[in-house]
């Protein structure tokens, strides 16, 4: 269980899902131009994380290798599609804010990445803090992310003004860069460098280097 | 309380044979469809009153942004503003057909669906109409505070479209509102200015007797039936005298009018 917990506070940040693997890249773009669709899409993959690696977890014995993929991707999908129903019928505009995001959870690689690699060959508690340790570290790569952005592109967070703009009478120039899609990918690309800049474990030694010297630096 | 809840040896004998293979992926298919169906036929109800709530927000904001109908509206204190669809040649309300999802433009436009008007009736150049019309009417205390009427024409170069509100006597304009057209810049396409549109609050389109009279006149308009003419564009002013004629008149809305008139809703 010790062996549980500290996978799970390790995946927060040194083994982060969007930092250190890179994975859920797409949705991560998308979804933060604000933090309350943030929110939500963190709220939900993180549902669907931890519901479907519980559920393949208690019938990893049973899925037939040869098939095992297809079944995966089916629990996924339901359980994606109950999500999104569920949020359309209980947070009607955040899901017509997050429009197609929530329906391409199904393509998240984070989700069946975890139910391959670990909810197949692990017992059900161990998959579930598993799931929970990559949703939680989404969530708070989504939640970093979607609070400087609405912060930098609108002066607000949650919608509550923070820095008042230069349009409502006050002193901050909102930068509308911040809510287009590139403006995420610097955000997330100085986040791996901060974090990989602080753990040297992480620091990719050039599988070909045109210099020669520098790959022993 | 680590411990695994389910033999932890590896891959059962049997899981491989095409048997288990079948009976896995239908168990699992049948469960997820089961799930997936309960989910979407549970939460129905919900999603649909959102999606209502959502086309009001739309009329109201279209209301919003139409010069002199949010005035109308705050004024009328009125509960609620309903859409019906009206059978216009006998004008009666439709009520075999859902009012939001009829388009009466594709309608108009379809062979299948089309009704040709009569030559010697088609003042406004339409050629041919929906058999259907959407008409918004605003109630107070079950009375008819507000008709609006979607009406269309020709004018000079293009086909205007407008909404026309009437009061609760249904002679008296509460406001008149371009949503298309594509006259000339600067001339005709001043009926859009809300200036120009500010002159037809309070006038009258019928005269005592009932007959359709109102017109838009060249130079300044005298009497209560009258609105002034935009210099320079007196075929589009024309269009909209036309427009409005036919669609008040017997083969428009001229029926259903006057069984509301009779009636009541």
């Amino acid at each position: 269980m010790t062996k549980a917990l500290s996978q799970f506070t390790r995946q927060l940040v040194a083994q982060n899902p969007v930092t250190h693997q890179i994975l859920g890249v797409c949705s991560a773009l998308a979804v933060t131009t604000s933090l309350d669709t943030a929110l939500m899409m963190s709220a939900a993959l993180t549902a669907v994380i931890c519901l479907s690696s519980a559920i393949i977890s208690l019938l990893r014995h049973h899925i037939p290798q040869a098939i095992r993929l297809i079944v995966q991707i089916t629990i996924i999908a339901s359980l994606v599609i109950v999500i999104d129903e569920l949020m359309r019928a209980f947070a009607f505009e955040l899901s017509r804010a997050l429009s197609v995001y929530v329906g391409l959870i199904v393509t998240n690689c984070l989700v069946l990445g975890r139910a391959e690699a670990f909810a197949m060959r692990n017992p059900v508690a161990p998959s579930i803090l598993d799931a929970l340790g990559n949703g939680i570290g989404y969530s708070l790569i989504l939640i970093i992310v979607g609070s400087i952005r609405e912060l930098l592109g609108h002066g607000t967070l949650l919608g509550i003004t923070i820095l008042p703009i230069v349009a409502d009478g006050g002193w901050f120039q909102p930068l509308s860069f911040m809510q287009l899609a590139p403006a995420a990918f610097f955000i997330i690309g100085l986040m791996v460098w901060g974090i990989r800049s602080l753990d040297l474990s992480e620091a990719e030694i050039a599988e070909y280097d045109l210099q020669g010297e520098r790959s022993q630096g | 309380m680590d411990k695994p809840h389910a033999p932890t040896a590896s891959q059962q004998p049997g899981n491989e044979s095409p048997a288990k293979i079948m009976t896995v992926s239908f168990l699992v298919a049948l469960a997820c469809s089961l799930v997936v169906s309960a989910a979407a036929i549970w939460l129905e109800p919900r999603q649909q009153a959102h999606l209502e709530a959502e086309r009001a927000a739309r009329m109201a904001a279209m209301l919003d942004t139409l010069p002199g109908m949010a005035d109308v509206l705050a004024e009328s204190g009125a509960d609620s503003l309903s859409t019906y669809l009206v059978d216009l040649s006998t004008g009666q309300f439709a009520d075999d057909v859902p009012p939001d999802t009829y388009d009466m433009t594709a309608a108009a436009n379809d062979p299948e669906t089309a009704v040709a008007i009569p030559a010697d009736l088609d003042i406004a150049g339409l050629r041919q109409r929906a058999p259907l019309a959407p008409v918004h009417i605003l109630e107070s205390d079950g009375d008819v505070a507000l008709v609006i009427l979607p009406v269309s024409g020709t004018g000079y170069q293009s086909r205007i479209e407008a909404l026309l509100a009437l009061e609760a006597d249904l002679t008296t304009i509460a406001a008149l509102t371009i949503t298309a057209q594509a006259e000339t810049a600067g001339l005709g396409a001043r009926i859009e200015d809300s200036e120009w549109q500010a002159l037809w609050p309070g006038r009258q389109v019928a005269d005592a007797s009932g007959q359709i009279v109102i017109e838009v006149v060249r130079g300044q308009a005298s009497g209560p039936y009258e609105v002034d003419g935009i210099s320079g564009a007196t075929r589009t002013g024309n269009g909209i005298t036309d427009m409005l004629h036919y669609w008040l008149g017997e083969d428009g809305f001229g029926p259903f009018l006057s069984r509301l008139r009779s009636e009541g809703l």
